[in-house]
């Protein structure tokens, strides 16, 4: 036997879909999904916010890494099963909205309904005998109180609480305008870091970046032309916890080639601000200031060399490369600011700020592997065809002499990490995040309901009818009796 | 000076201690005696109570501001000052709706739960008073961390409602309400209750949220990045907004919203201790 099923068609099917999907129902429980499904981005390390965390899940247990990455786990929130449950609240949500705004606004034209016959019937109701001027009085009030009123033969029907509905449908709409700020500044953003040391020009194009990524409909063409001359920077440290108090940046900034350059100050809450493109100071540390020369005296590389912070006291390590040297030179080091000695006999800095400042090389001899067009690390030498020719601890101003040639620590600046953000978006998402609250505020604390007064010479009648269970109205109409004259 | 603060705050706490102690004993008592319909001394216990709970919170609101005074700005830098912060905006809640409502009923487990926090927060979570860092260092921690504070007592007050609903409403199942039970209000009354507790604060959470967001922006280069705090931040929102729309829309009422209401609450428990101490992120700053 073949079971019937009626038969609905592509159109009738699309329909069913659609309605389920906008149904009250179906936008709960997506909703319920986007919660538990933000859940695991916080127990699993995101790329995003910790590529090195990822990557430590790559090493220590690779069948997991292997898992998560198949799911996406490590990029939840732009994983597609996370897409597809927003993207389908999203159309639920509209698909909700959209009719409702459409007959929310037939409605606030429409007059109130007429008064029913019966008012007895309704949830509030009181009757007492008028004196026949109470139509006229309540005409006022409903006036005076801002009510929406349809005058009748004998009775007024009157109507308040459109705000909430307005409110509501606006709430809603705000957050797709959110979501599209949010879409805006993913498609056309941008985001770079450069490190600049004291006394350096960060100019705005792709090649002064250490890492930069755009959005899908943005290029590097786009980029404003500015500049950023790092004038000082100074990082204040509590002398007792270590803990940072204060970080400053002054620097000159050009915002194009010609323009005149502007003295400015930048702090951790107060970025640098181009058009919509922001400036942050985002991280600090030390580059040694290094010559290195042959044994002869030829200098083969003099400047700073920024090394990267391994702890909260900027303990750093980073490399020198001198490939002009033949054979060529290479130094493994590690940066102290305040030096102090741990047990087991290595460095360690007990201060963030450059109180005793020590520079520890690895001096090594051989080929640094920067001819074979392989991109590397400037942090890191790999040393596996290489020779180590000695260690040497260095204060400021002392020079490591050896067989191959020497190298000086002249000094130290501090570099500062600058985070270029581009987010057009922005401001559409902090638009649409206050509209929902002023949204949100109108529909939760309006109430709507409907009071009709009826005149007759027998009687006065009193009815209302609260919708959504609002409380309050019962107060609201023994105000109203009140003023009409009721006897208490 | 600062010594004298912190001898000030820790003879604040042994007074706030040493006050709800007796609340909690009058309390109990109170309910036993509902037992011999002893109304009028009843309502005295519940009197002195309710005084004490004012002192409580006259005391406690003081050692906020006195380690507000002792740092040297807004007290709300790390998890102790949350912590204290955090249980006199419960208790001014807990005061606030009492003007509005008899929760005199409320009163034993919020003073439980006040005790409860400062406890933790004087023997585990306490740090010396010390500046903030340079990231915290903005308006926008007074704005965002107050409202995320007055939320959070605001929402856990629905959550111990929702709560006694549940209990009262299982008692009521399998026959009468306990004696002492019986002054407590209507089963309606709870879940109302609750309910306007969350649409009332609701708004306020949403601000608080937008205020870390704009705030994040000037810090951290971005508005929103999915950090662990911020992921939980937008699940408590979106748990009470599924909690509001089930109510208003579906129809929700009684045991099923209240655990709806319990579970919401649950995640910004869940946000403020799991996150702050064991969390990661760039929201750590319990100083533990």
């Amino acid at each position: 036997m073949k079971e019937t099923v009626p038969e609905i068609g592509a159109v009738g099917l699309l329909r069913f879909v659609w309605r389920q999907l906008t149904s009250m129902r179906t936008a709960l429980v997506l909703l319920m999904m986007l919660g538990v499904a933000a859940i695991p981005g916080s127990f699993i390390p995101q790329r995003t916010q910790n590529p090195v965390a990822v990557s430590d899940v790559f090493i220590n247990s690779p069948t997991k890494a292997l898992w998560y990455q198949r799911f996406s786990l490590f990029d939840v929130y732009a994983s597609p099963w996370f897409s597809a449950i927003y993207i389908l609240l999203f159309i639920s949500l509209i698909g909700c909205v959209l009719p409702r705004a459409f007959e929310h606004y037939k409605a606030s034209r429409a007059l109130p309904p007429v008064t029913p016959k019966n008012l007895s019937r309704m949830e509030f109701h009181s009757e007492w005998k008028g004196d026949g001027d109470e139509l006229e009085i309540a005409r006022q009030w409903f006036k005076k109180n801002r009510f929406r009123v349809r005058e009748l033969d004998g009775s007024i029907s009157a109507e308040k609480g459109f705000t909430r509905e307005t409110g509501n449908l606006f709430f809603h709409l705000a957050l797709v305008l959110v979501l599209i700020g949010v879409s805006l500044g993913s498609l056309f953003g941008m985001r770079g870091d450069a490190i600049v040391n004291v006394g350096e020009r960060f100019i705005n194009t792709p090649t002064t970046y250490d890492s930069l990524s755009f959005g899908k409909l943005f290029n590097e063409k786009t980029l404003p032309p500015f500049s950023i001359e790092v004038d000082k920077f100074v990082g204040k440290y509590d002398p007792v916890t270590n803990a940072p108090l204060d970080y400053t940046m002054w620097v000159t900034v050009k915002s194009e080639p010609d323009a005149t350059p502007e003295k400015k100050v930048v702090k951790v809450n107060s970025p640098l601000t181009f058009g919509s493109t922001r400036v942050y100071l985002q991280a600090n540390g030390y580059s040694p200031i290094v010559t290195v020369r042959d044994p002869v005296g030829n200098v083969g590389y003099q400047g700073p060399v920024p090394f990267l912070p391994q702890d909260s006291n900027l303990s750093s390590t980073g490399a020198i490369k001198v490939p002009d040297i033949t054979p060529q030179l290479g130094f493994v080091g590690s940066f102290f600011p305040t030096i102090g000695r741990a047990n087991g006999g290595g460095g360690i800095s007990v201060f963030p700020e450059a109180l005793d400042p020590r520079l520890f090389l690895a001096a090594w001899t051989g080929d640094l592997g920067l001819d074979n067009g392989r991109p590397q690390s400037v942090y890191r030498i790999n040393t596996d065809v290489m020779k180590q020719i000695g260690l040497k601890s260095l204060s400021p101003g002392e020079t490591y002499t050896f067989e191959e040639g020497s190298i000086t620590f002249e000094t130290y600046v501090p570099w500062v990490n600058l985070q270029v953000v581009r987010d057009p978006g922005k401001s559409y998402a902090l638009v649409g995040g206050i509209v929902a609250i002023l949204g949100l505020l109108a529909s939760l604390f309006t109430r709507r309901r409907r009071i009709w007064v009826s005149v007759s010479k027998k009687k006065v009648e009193v009815a209302g009818l609260a919708k959504n269970a609002a409380p309050g109205l019962e107060l609201e109409m023994a105000q109203l009796a009140k003023a009409l004259g009721r006897a208490e | 000076m600062a010594v004298f603060a912190l001898a000030f705050i820790a003879h604040a706490y042994e007074t706030a201690f040493a006050v709800r102690a007796p609340h909690l004993a009058d309390s109990a008592q109170g309910n036993l005696r509902t037992k011999t319909f002893d109304y009028t001394r009843t309502e005295k216990v519940a009197r002195v109570a309710t005084a004490m709970m004012i002192l409580g919170f006259i005391l406690l609101f003081a050692g906020v501001i006195a380690r507000g005074v002792s740092a040297g700005r807004v007290p709300w830098g790390n998890m102790y000052e949350f912590s204290i912060t955090g249980a006199l905006a419960f208790t001014t809640a807990y005061l606030g709706a009492l003007r509005k409502y008899d929760l005199r009923w409320l009163g034993l487990f919020v003073s439980i739960s006040v005790l409860l926090t400062l406890g933790t927060a004087v023997t585990v979570l306490y740090v010396p008073s010390a500046p903030l860092v340079p990231a915290l260092k903005s308006a926008w921690l007074v704005i965002h961390v107050s409202t995320a504070i007055i939320s959070g007592g605001i929402f856990l007050l629905a959550n111990i409602i929702a709560g006694a609903f549940l209990f009262l409403d299982s008692m009521e199942k399998k026959g009468e309400r306990a004696p002492w039970a019986k002054r407590l209000p209507s089963l309606d009354v709870l879940d109302q209750l609750s309910y306007r507790l969350v649409a009332f604060v609701f708004p306020l959470w949403t601000f608080s949220v937008i205020a870390g967001a704009i705030w994040a922006e000037s810090a951290w280069g971005r508005y929103w990045g999915w950090d662990p705090k911020e992921t939980w931040a937008f699940i408590t929102w979106v748990a009470y907004a599924a909690y509001l729309h089930a109510r208003v829309t579906v129809g929700w009422r009684g045991r099923r919203a209240a655990w709806l209401c319990i579970f919401a609450g649950s995640t910004f428990l869940f946000n403020y201790v799991y996150v702050n101490v064991w969390g990661t992120g760039k929201h750590t700053y319990s100083g533990l």
